[in-house]
């Protein structure tokens, strides 16, 4: 297709008003069928939920309506009765939050030790925190049940059914990823600077709080998103790892789901309230992970 | 540059002791950089012996035990079976092993499939995103709005849309295009598999393009100019520039894409709950229904432990494989 373009294209082109790198004709044509292809296919599922939320019941339960016959609000208002929507919310926000706060102040410690000094058994690290990634979920599953559970007993301190233990379990997922990008980060910033700092009377903890943190913004906000996402997504632990008390929105939402009788409007509004937290967060912030990125982990 | 100096200094401090040391100080200072990097290690340590390592080295000990529901509350009493529970594992002839053998073909093609597709999106979109246009940032913001989502809604959404009486899926299929004579289930049966295809890639070729996306920018700028001025058409400048500079970045991406998808658990497990059909039966869900549907964890954990195995020889054949590739073409 864009091969039999015409090899003087591109250079007569930059007498015009364009670089010499501008497309020929035939290429904007293909991006704009396959990325229209790829917007339908995206978007479509956005529409439903969309749509579907603040339709009457009758138009979900019935055959499928481009166009909603008529437009309702009550679903979002239903979603909170129906099943205790407000709890799964705030043990999710409670848990993805704590996770993520936890997962990026160790990340941070780590990437720095491992950017920054060179230590007998730092290449065992690396590879084993990064090959963590392999594990199959279900192969840590049970065991790490059975020791929340004796450690509980052992101790007192309550790790399964809590919070604090998801909190636990999540911050690890996250964890090698964020060590693995920090690493890239702290790497691209010019140890000189750290050094100066150390020169000039800070600590090794004072050059990294105040010269590399501020410098490495990006790649921490990068890892933060990156870190809640995975613990507001996480569905296998969290449906064995809670409680009635500490159930999750992953829990609570999967359950309202597969009922017998499913009203699909107000699950619709629920996935949509469930999502704009997050979708809005990571939209927002979504250049420093393309920067965070660039600069660390794809290098 | 400066960046050499600092870790020689520091190697040095380890071993022979340092070219120019600091006066009187100096000692003190030494040793505590030398701990310091354990230190600032540990909290990132602990936790991922707490809940990876100790769990998975429990979890091989289980796999040699015959750890049935009548050990549960004290699995240490549970009797050991030596390579029992993977005899019964991969025992091909009897219906423990021949499902999970049937689990871990379906595994592979979907893996493949999968994969392939996500790959191929996101490199498509970010390709052709490389140049500015207008909208370009409402279109990359859409674009990564599935990555963004929780898994769990998006999979939601999707059943809807699957529905029999009511979804989007056969409304367009069957009412708009008359594809089918009836109206096709998409969540149970043979096309359960599609439909599983469909919200993997749904969801996962955002990343593949978020990454490339990053990938494209490391290219310099003037690569591109200078073959254009050499009469390099878009195809060519593809497969001569584009393609190869991001040989690095595809090598860890479809790694990354493998894996997760290998051991995908979250997409099944909330599409089909507890009983996935055996079309869309992928391992992960397979042994989570051995280990908690008929409560024999021992011969879960021997599956796990197999799963692990096959990945780790995966990534081992691949990594020298894919960086010896990488070397004879730079």
């Amino acid at each position: 297709m864009p091969e039999t373009a015409p090899a003087g294209t591109a250079p007569r082109r930059t007498s015009g008003y364009r670089s010499p790198t501008a497309p020929p004709r035939s290429m904007i044509v293909t991006r704009w069928i396959v990325l229209g292809l790829l917007t339908a296919f995206t978007g479509l599922p956005i529409y439903v939920m969309a749509t579907g939320s603040l339709k009457p019941l009758r138009d979900v339960s019935g055959e499928f309506r481009w166009i909603p016959s008529g437009l309702t609000l009550r679903p979002y208002a239903d979603i909170w009765h129906t099943i205790p929507l407000g709890r799964y919310f705030l043990n999710s926000l409670i848990i993805a939050g704590g996770a993520t706060v936890c997962s990026v102040v160790v990340a941070v410690f780590a990437a720095y030790a491992v950017s920054r000094y060179s230590f007998r058994g730092r290449r065992v690290f690396t590879v084993t925190v990064l090959s963590t990634q392999m594990f199959p979920g279900i192969l840590f599953l049970l065991p790490l049940f059975l020791i929340y559970v004796n450690v509980g007993n052992y101790t007192g301190l309550q790790l399964y059914g809590s919070r604090g233990g998801l909190i636990l379990t999540y911050l690890t997922f996250s964890l090698p990823f964020s060590i693995w990008m920090l690493v890239g980060y702290f790497d691209s910033i010019p140890k000189g600077l750290d050094e100066a700092a150390q020169v000039d009377g800070c600590g090794p903890v004072g050059a990294l709080l105040r010269v590399v943190l501020p410098a490495a913004v990006p790649g921490i906000v990068a890892v933060a998103i990156y870190a809640f996402m995975t613990a507001w997504g996480e569905v296998l632990f969290a449906s064995v790892m809670t409680d009635d008390r500490t159930r999750t929105l992953a829990v609570g939402l999967q359950g309202y789901a597969t009922q017998n009788d499913v009203y699909w409007n107000q699950v619709m509004a629920a996935s949509l309230v469930v999502s704009v937290p997050v979708v809005a967060g990571f939209l927002l912030l979504q250049r420093y992970l393309v920067t965070g990125l660039t600069a660390g982990a794809v290098k | 540059m400066t960046t050499t100096t600092p870790r020689l200094r520091r190697a040095g401090g380890k071993g022979a002791p340092p070219a120019a040391p600091p006066a009187r100080r100096g000692a003190a200072r030494r040793i505590r950089r030398g701990s310091l990097p354990y230190l600032f290690l540990l909290p990132a340590l602990a936790l991922e012996l707490l809940v990876h390592l100790v769990p998975m080295i429990v979890g091989i000990v289980m796999s040699f035990k015959g750890l049935t529901q009548f050990y549960i509350r004290n699995w240490n009493e549970a009797p050991w079976t030596g390579l029992g529970n993977y005899k019964v594992a991969v025992d091909v002839d009897a219906p423990v092993g021949a499902d999970l053998l049937r689990s871990f073909t379906v595994t592979c093609a979907f893996t493949l499939l999968a994969v392939g597709l996500a790959w191929l999106l996101g490199t498509a979109a970010a390709v052709l995103m490389q140049d500015a246009f207008r909208g370009r940032g409402w279109l990359r913001a859409l674009f990564l709005t599935p990555y963004a989502l929780p898994v769990y809604t998006s999979v939601i959404v999707w059943m809807f849309m699957f529905q029999h009486d009511n979804g989007l899926v056969n409304h367009v299929v069957h009412d708009q295009l008359h594809l089918t004579s009836g109206r096709p289930f998409w969540l149970i049966g043979d096309n359960s598999f599609v439909a599983l295809l469909t919200v993997s890639v749904w969801r996962n070729w955002p990343f593949a393009f978020l990454i490339i996306t990053a990938g494209l920018q490391n290219i310099p700028r003037d690569l591109y100019e200078a073959s254009a001025i050499d009469g390099a058409g878009v195809w060519r400048q593809l497969r001569a520039i584009t393609l190869p500079s991001l040989r690095p970045v595809n090598q860890v991406l479809v790694l990354v894409l493998f894996l997760w998808t290998f051991n995908d658990f979250n997409v099944p497990f909330v599409m089909f709950g507890g009983s996935a059909p055996p079309r869309a039966d992928l391992i992960s869900v397979h042994i989570y229904q051995a280990s908690f549907v008929t409560w024999n964890f021992g011969t879960g954990s021997a599956m796990s432990v197999l799963l692990l195995l096959f990945l780790l020889l995966v990534t081992a054949v691949y990594l020298p494989v894919t960086a010896k590739l990488r070397g004879r073409d730079a």
